[in-house]
């Protein structure tokens, strides 16, 4: 179950037939495993990476660090789900740091777009105490991939 | 004018350069080839090594060392092989650290040849054993083995090839280039009949962490065969230590003493960093070969489905990190083949004649490559194969 995963995460697109070649097993065993993780919830979708600066050059990205004060019964899940919602949120996580609380991504067509999301949106929530808000400038690697391609193979033939 | 032909050696001279080379030299210079060609791993080195190579630089004064290696890492070695197979070699007078398992391979060679004697080369196999048997004054004496025994060495391989001069026998298991590896069941029948003899095995060790399915099993591990081997190993595969260049090579003490001396005068002493980096190689990483080791497997098994699948058969092989599919269905030459795969569909891999006769109407096909890129080739190699088969008709 491991290996399919991991094979997976480099190439999601994967046929059946050769996905079972690499684990030994036949390509409906192979499509039956898959199957069963999403059945179970192990996986949960599939996406694609893109390289922006190929595709939309005006979409930007940035990180908001969150202070956030923990409701009763719920802690930070409440919080969490609600900013969640919102279809301009990349992603939420649960930070350690001390520092801050939530560390959300959030996806814009422009500058002006993010800015107003994070001072009409996410500050005005119920139990936002601040927010701190980092522009992502260059993206060079996401899930495992090198955005701006691979380093040239240097190696020789021993 | 100087006449260089005449002021190098005939001996040199003689030697042919590696069929490996040659044809990527071509490939080299062509652009948007896919290559399956590199003997090396492409993993980076675990962090780990590196790291401790970084505090070397930082905190040691970096010397020579002792010429048969750091005692650290003699004693590492020692107990490594003796935790793998259950055989003692003491670290101070049987061990010699090498720069990558081919200095350890040019020495067993040049302290046990004079000239006229006779090397069994056990072939298909890496490029450098015959050259190097040419170069001590010895005569390689090619044993082929063959696809029936999925590349297996078998005493009816050899036993009418040893004469009165054979002084050796190189067992390159698992071998490279065709990933096969030899069991405690195939080594038996070997090692009976060499312990009647003075044949010496070089046994040529460098893929054994690197098997699927099965453990493997070294010949010294068979009673009487240590004292008979000279045991050659390194960390370029395993630990994808290529550019550290270290080895070692472990033999009985009367073998060490003697080409010990070969290394103290041609080398002096291995690298000083890679050294004290390669302890922590040895001691902290078995997870991180685990970890090679399984996307190995991955790979090894979708490659050998596909070729399967294409009709170029491809036995299963249990080492390494090769498959060896065969291409005499095709009806031409694996030099040919190789040629026209590279030039009409930008896919480089080496034909099996490099490896010598035995393996010709094979290619070797190296899966030290990522998945994604490993698709990529089968993909032309696919479309390759699809336009033979037209022209056939």
């Amino acid at each position: 179950m491991k290996d399919i995963v991991k094979i997976l995460q480099q190439n999601a697109r994967i046929s059946n037939a050769a996905l079972g070649e690499m684990l030994g097993i036949s390509a409906e065993a192979a499509a039956a495993e898959i199957e069963k993780l999403e059945k179970s919830g192990v996986i949960k979708g599939y996406s694609v990476i893109v390289d922006d600066d190929l595709y939309d050059k005006s979409t930007v990205y940035a990180t908001i660090e969150l202070k956030v004060t923990p409701q009763r019964d719920c802690g930070f899940d409440d919080i969490a789900k609600t900013i969640m919602m919102y279809d301009e949120v990349e992603s939420v996580s649960l930070m350690s740091s001390g520092a801050y609380d939530l560390a959300v991504e959030v996806k814009g067509n422009d500058l002006k777009d993010v800015a107003f999301f994070v001072s009409e949106r996410l500050a005005t929530i119920d139990g936002i105490l601040s927010t701190s808000t980092h522009f992502i400038l260059k993206k060079y690697k996401e899930k495992g991939i090198f955005i701006d391609g691979e380093e040239p193979d240097e190696r020789g033939l021993g | 004018m100087i006449d260089y032909d005449k002021v190098l050696s005939n001996k040199i001279k003689d030697i042919k350069p590696s069929g490996i080379r040659k044809f990527f030299d071509i490939a080299g210079t062509m652009d948007d080839v896919i290559s399956l060609g590199v003997g090396e791993p492409d993993f980076n080195t675990p962090w780990a090594i590196r790291k401790a190579a970084i505090q070397v630089l930082e905190r040691k004064h970096i010397i020579y060392g002792p010429n048969k290696g750091l005692a650290s890492l003699r004693n590492t070695i020692s107990a490594h092989i003796e935790k793998k197979h259950g055989v003692k070699y003491d670290p101070d007078k049987e061990v010699i650290v090498t720069v990558g398992g081919s200095e350890a391979i040019d020495l067993a060679i040049r302290g046990l040849l004079d000239p006229g004697d006779e090397v069994l080369v056990v072939e298909p196999c890496f490029v450098c054993y015959a050259p190097l048997v040419e170069l001590a004054g010895g005569v390689p004496v090619s044993v082929p083995t063959r696809i029936e025994n999925n590349f297996k060495l078998t005493l009816d391989d050899f036993k009418d090839k040893v004469t009165d001069r054979t002084k050796l026998l190189i067992l390159p298991f698992p071998n490279n280039p065709t990933g096969a590896v030899m069991t405690k069941e195939d080594l038996e029948p070997i090692a009976d009949f060499l312990r009647d003899t003075n044949i010496m095995v070089l046994s040529d060790e460098i893929y054994s962490e690197l098997t699927y399915g099965r453990k493997h099993f070294s010949i010294i591990e068979l009673e009487g065969m240590r004292e008979r081997t000279i045991y050659v190993n390194g960390f370029s595969k395993a630990y994808a230590m290529t550019g550290w260049r270290l080895g070692y090579v472990t033999a009985p003490e009367p073998i060490i003493s003697q080409i010990s001396k070969i290394h103290q005068y041609g080398i002096m002493c291995s690298p000083f960093i890679s050294q004290n980096a390669a302890v922590e190689a040895l001691t902290a990483c078995d997870k991180e070969v685990e970890k090679m080791v399984e996307e190995y497997n991955i790979r090894r098994r979708y490659l050998v489905g596909e070729f399967n699948r294409l009709g170029l058969t491809c036995f299963n092989p249990e080492g390494a990190f090769y498959v060896f599919p065969c291409i005499k269905s095709t009806g031409m030459t694996s030099e040919e083949f190789c040629e026209r795969l590279l030039f009409e569909d930008r896919v480089a891999a080496v034909p099996g004649s490099a490896f010598g006769e035995s393996g010709e109407g094979y290619m070797r096909i190296s899966y030290a490559y990522s998945l994604k890129h490993l698709m990529e080739a089968i993909r032309r190699i696919e479309k390759f194969l699809k336009k033979l088969e037209a022209e056939k008709k």
